[in-house]
């Protein structure tokens, strides 16, 4: 069969919303644009783990402490679903691991910002977590077999981080005037960065676009950016705190927020390696890598012993 | 049907060339790992069914970490593990040929037999 009717078959599979699995065929671009998202998806829940882990020690009670080693270990896990996915691509785990400590490979913009106070702990959780999650719950139904059943996975553990998120804020607004200065400072900061992780314009593009063809993905950014407006726009009156945008306000016309341009600029500034954190990022991804070469190897060793004893027994 | 492929910039799916890179190497691991499938038994009378899969030096290895990955809320009381190189997969281009056998045995189902009213709950 040529090429052309391979690729016509996939495309009605797809169309009649059956799954690809990782032995089926498809087309290269697929499995490309599949690896690289997945992947991309998989770094940024591992480099996610920093910013937050910077502030284990330092969280203001035994269970808040808890709490944040449980997410932090939730984010290692997700990346640990969707490396495996990536895997069943044909990409080994050290071929990205590699790409990502070499920077060819990107990790969502998002945690190239530091984490400076504790409310950031809190703005994460609900802004950033629950940006995300937006995302996560359309790719639930994605093509690839293997990214969906991860997603349906993350999606059941990710509504604790919002969760726990947008309480920790809530303990602070309703707090001393230096708690409350501090929750409104920190979701001044995280604002903008938060509709930043949904992705360039939707009018950047003005081709017919190949993911949504291929059900990869199911919504534009701009849709999914004004889902997470239109939802955080409410959510802040509970808080009392106010979001840094004069221009976000009800129209109800459209049934939707309006809200002020994005700094563009800015995205791909820290896209390219140029936002506050990126190095410090990337330097400490390596030296975990490096660092914990020993204890992979030192596994190894004793598996050997282990399997050589079992042996002569 | 040809496919131009038309690239598209989405959250988590940054383009290769637009970003900054380096010419950073990670050490050469000689060791890596082997890759493990891990089913998970999720109570008492169940089947154990396929979850995912991880890296472990070896099985007992490849078990604490499958407890650690996908039974941090409960989820399983009985994990196994199977390095993957030794799972056999049917090849989905012969499925047509592999399942055909059973396509046009109806009368294998219940339904295929008509009887009268009276004869209740066969």
């Amino acid at each position: 069969m040529p090429v052309q009717d391979f690729e016509q078959l996939f495309q009605q599979k797809i169309d009649a919303e059956d799954k690809i699995e990782p032995k089926d065929w498809m087309p290269e671009a697929y499995r490309k644009t599949n690896i690289r998202q997945i992947s991309q998806h998989a770094h940024s829940e591992i480099v996610g783990m920093l910013p937050e882990g910077n502030w284990i020690s330092r969280a203001p009670s035994l269970k808040r402490k808890a709490i944040l080693i449980a997410k932090v270990q939730d984010e290692a896990g997700h990346g640990l679903y969707l490396y495996s996915a990536a895997e069943t691509l044909g990409m080994s785990r050290d071929e990205m691991i590699n790409d990502l400590h070499s920077g060819k490979a990107k990790y969502s913009s998002i945690f190239n910002y530091p984490s400076l106070t504790w409310a950031d702990m809190g703005a994460i959780g609900w802004l950033v977590d629950g940006a995300a999650i937006l995302n996560q719950v359309m790719l639930c139904r994605t093509s690839y077999g293997p990214y969906a059943r991860a997603m349906v996975r993350i999606c059941k553990e990710e509504s604790f981080h919002q969760r726990q998120g947008f309480e920790t804020l809530l303990v602070l607004s309703r707090g001393t005037d230096e708690q409350k200065a501090m929750c409104q400072d920190s979701i001044n900061r995280w604002w903008w960065p938060s509709l930043m992780m949904f992705g360039p314009k939707d009018s950047e593009s003005t081709n017919s676009d190949q993911s949504m063809k291929w059900k990869i993905k199911r919504k534009t950014n701009d849709e999914l950016r004004q889902n997470f407006i239109d939802m955080i726009a409410e959510q802040i009156k509970v808080l009392g705190m106010t979001l840094p945008d004069e221009k976000l306000k009800w129209n109800e016309e459209k049934k939707h927020y309006d809200f002020g341009e994005i700094n563009w600029d800015e995205f791909w500034a820290v896209v390219k390696g140029n936002g506050p954190c990126n190095k410090q990022r990337l330097a400490a991804r390596r030296k975990a890598h490096e660092e914990g070469q020993w204890v992979r190897e030192a596994a190894m060793a004793f598996a050997e012993k282990r399997k050589l004893k079992t042996k002569a027994a | 049907m040809t496919h131009t492929f038309i690239k598209k910039l989405y959250y988590g799916d940054i383009p290769e060339e637009k970003g900054g890179g380096s010419n950073y190497q990670t050490k050469d691991d000689s060791t890596t790992w082997p890759l493990w499938e891990v089913f998970i038994r999720s109570k008492q009378g169940l089947d154990h069914k396929h979850a995912g899969s991880l890296h472990a030096a070896d099985a007992q290895m490849a078990i604490e970490n499958a407890r650690d990955v996908y039974t941090r809320r409960m989820e399983g009381v009985s994990i196994w593990v199977v390095e993957s190189k030794y799972i056999t997969a049917s090849n989905p281009e012969e499925a047509g040929e592999l399942y055909e056998p059973a396509i046009d045995k109806i009368y294998r189902h219940p339904t295929f037999y008509q009887l009268p009213d009276e004869v209740n709950h066969m």
